[in-house]
């Protein structure tokens, strides 16, 4: 036993020939936030705290469609939504529908910890993230250049295009989201487990670009995107609607519990026949200190860490797997 | 076995103290529920159709906390909010945060069959409701003179209300029991407040299906959400069952409790009545919850740990139950 830490930014169709200059910022905030991550559970801060401020740091970099860098809603808006919970406890808190809030994940924590209540979302929460005084922006703050380009090129692609006249711009160098708004990333998330066995897990995201308005997919929802209880934490990454339906977090803890599964067993077998090929992917550690990132998607930008010394940071399915 | 099964709740947590004549008229509406689904039933409709229109019928009436009779927020207004999930290929729709749309279950089914997401809230949920063409009313229309007199008494309590009135389980004392103000999820119950509402079928194809609809806690912020909406936690349906719960929203959430039940009968092999009984007494740590739950094999079960949850159920072997006791 010892303490393990692993993080993901997302799960989608990353083409292995993604520019050096799309890919190099990405790996480089992953190996950041493993840094952060590891320091804080070396620092003996408890695994929440960790799981907080490794999203938080996630939310705050703009490659990652969370927070800042948030895919655009089909209005060309933000509505971002988090989760989180604590494993020992199963405490656990959630928003939605934000839009002024610099660190959503840290409102989810909030809910959980001052409201009588797990999950807040839209007006309300916006409401209750001004009493208690968190950091707000305005909402311009979360638009990157990337997203109001991968909004426009969803859109079009899904139209039909009579006019030719001005053709879809195509950089080369750049991926093409498909026609169906699956971009490369998709969610930012962090579990973690101390040396005493102590689980927590968050995850965030602006969602699913071009979404509709209103549109809440599986990070907020306890179960599906995020869950953590004294066997192990789970955060899930990938098409929304996929995840919940198939309340993936939480059947990763339900094989290990029922079925006896390993934690790696448990997350390659969800992986691998609970949801269809190309649309998830996950992080998980267990109160044994084991780690596992597993995905069925072309890649998932990842990277975790265990006491023993191991680490791993990575994007594309590893080989040796 | 086999054939088909259905089960409908108005909410888990009943005041043992609730006047006969609130007892007979919450015992007659769920009668009525059931007896549309089980003609739906006989008329060979899908477990997803008869979800619906059971829980559209509990909506519309005022008697339980979904639709009109809705609980109010803290602002006297209705939130209301919903799910419905089809066990055959686990499609889902939910909604929350509604406030003119006369059936949230029928809006939750259109998200699940008209639109390409499984979730929508608040205005985005509004507008996608207006695109349709669902039957829309002003938010007055959801507020009972009843409810608007809980209100005023929460707040002077400063509570939220609940109407589920428990006995201290192992009380020392029978004083204690009778003076203190009988609690769930940690507060103080003052008075009596309506119900979250579900239906789960099984069709005569083995086809499962589950519907929860409600208008959440009294005095509730504004932008709360609970477990009803919530697609593992206040429903599931899968192809072995369908399962709707009802009761302290965060205890139901943090017990994934309408999935646990589909994974202790899916991992580990229990049958249905073992998997609600499990999930009820092990799942619930200090929460307190009911559940209604049908399995592919047309066996029905419910199971809770409040005192009393109104409820009904039938199978296609003649059985039919309406109760609100143990």
């Amino acid at each position: 036993m010892g303490w393990a830490i692993a993080l993901q930014g997302g799960a989608g169709d990353i083409p292995v020939t993604l520019a050096a200059e799309r890919r190099e910022p990405c790996e480089a905030a992953m190996r950041h936030c493993l840094k952060i991550g590891v320091d804080a559970l070396k620092a003996q801060k408890s695994p929440l705290d960790v799981v907080e401020l490794v999203v938080r740091e996630l939310e705050n970099n703009p490659h990652f469609n969370a927070g800042r860098g948030s895919v655009l809603t089909r209005e060309g808006t933000v509505e971002m939504e988090a989760s989180i919970m604590d494993g020992n406890t199963k405490r656990c808190g959630a928003v939605s529908g934000l839009t002024t809030v610099v660190n959503p994940i840290s409102l989810a924590r909030l809910v959980m910890e001052k409201t009588p209540h797990i999950y807040l979302a839209f007006d309300g929460a916006e409401r209750f993230a001004r009493e208690q005084g968190v950091e707000t922006v305005d909402s311009s703050h979360f638009i990157t250049q990337a997203n109001i380009e991968r909004l426009k090129q969803v859109q079009e692609a899904n139209r039909v295009q009579i006019d030719y006249t001005k053709p879809i711009q195509k950089d080369e160098k750049k991926e093409t989201p498909t026609a169906d708004g699956d971009s490369q990333i998709g969610t930012v998330g962090c579990v973690a487990v101390d040396s005493h066995g102590n689980l927590a897990s968050a995850t965030s995201t602006g969602g699913f670009v071009n979404k509709m308005v209103g549109r809440i997919g599986d990070t907020p929802i306890i179960g599906a995107g995020t869950y953590a209880n004294n066997l192990c934490a789970v955060s899930a990454t990938g098409k929304g609607e996929a995840v919940m339906r198939a309340t993936i977090a939480r059947d990763v803890a339900a094989l290990m519990e029922f079925k006896g599964l390993s934690l790696k067993e448990a997350a390659a077998y969800v992986i691998e026949e609970c949801v269809p090929r190309g649309n998830a992917g996950l992080v998980a550690v267990s109160a044994k200190g084991e780690v596992t990132m597993a995905l069925n998607t072309t890649g998932m930008y990842r990277a975790c860490a265990t006491e023993d010394g191991y680490s791993e940071i990575g994007i594309w399915p590893s080989v040796q797997n | 076995m086999g054939g088909w099964a259905i089960a409908v709740h108005g909410g888990a947590g009943v005041d043992p103290n609730l006047p006969p004549h609130r007892q007979e008229e919450a015992k007659k509406l769920l009668t009525r529920c059931l007896n549309l689904g089980i003609s739906a039933l006989r008329s060979n409709h899908s477990a997803i159709d008869v979800v619906e229109l059971v829980v559209r019928e509990l909506e519309t009436d005022p008697v339980f906390n979904s639709g009109r009779g809705s609980a109010l927020t803290a602002n006297g207004t209705v939130e209301m909010e919903a799910s419905i999930m089809d066990g055959n290929g686990r499609r889902c729709g939910a909604v929350s945060g509604l406030t003119t749309v006369k059936n949230p279950v029928s809006l939750a089914r259109l998200v699940m069959d008209k639109s390409p997401h499984s979730y929508l809230a608040f205005s985005g949920a509004e507008d996608f409701a207006r695109q349709q063409g669902v039957e829309l009313v002003e938010n007055e229309y959801f507020i009972t003179e009843e409810n608007v007199g809980m209100l005023k008494l929460a707040k002077e309590a400063n509570t939220i209300v609940f109407d589920y009135r428990i006995p201290a389980v192992g009380s020392e004392t029978c004083s204690a029991v009778a003076e203190s103000p009988l609690q769930m999820n940690g507060l103080p119950i003052s008075v009596y407040a309506p119900e979250t509402v579900g239906c789960v079928v099984v069709d005569n194809q083995g086809r499962c299906a589950a519907a929860t609809s409600t208008g959440g806690l009294m005095n509730k912020m504004n932008g709360r959400i609970g477990d009803s909406p919530l697609i593992g936690a206040g429903t599931y349906a899968c192809n072995l069952c369908g399962v709707s719960c009802t009761g302290e929203g965060e205890a139901i959430i943090r017990g994934t409790l309408a999935r646990e039940v589909a994974a202790v009968m899916e991992y580990k092999g229990l049958s249905l009545q073992e998997a609600v009984d499990f999930v009820i007494k092990e799942r619930l740590d200090e929460g307190f919850a009911g559940l209604i739950a049908v399995s592919n094999k047309g066996d029905v079960a419910c199971g809770f740990n409040t005192t009393g949850m109104f409820r009904g159920c039938a199978t296609e072997d003649g059985f039919m139950e309406v109760n609100i006791w143990e």
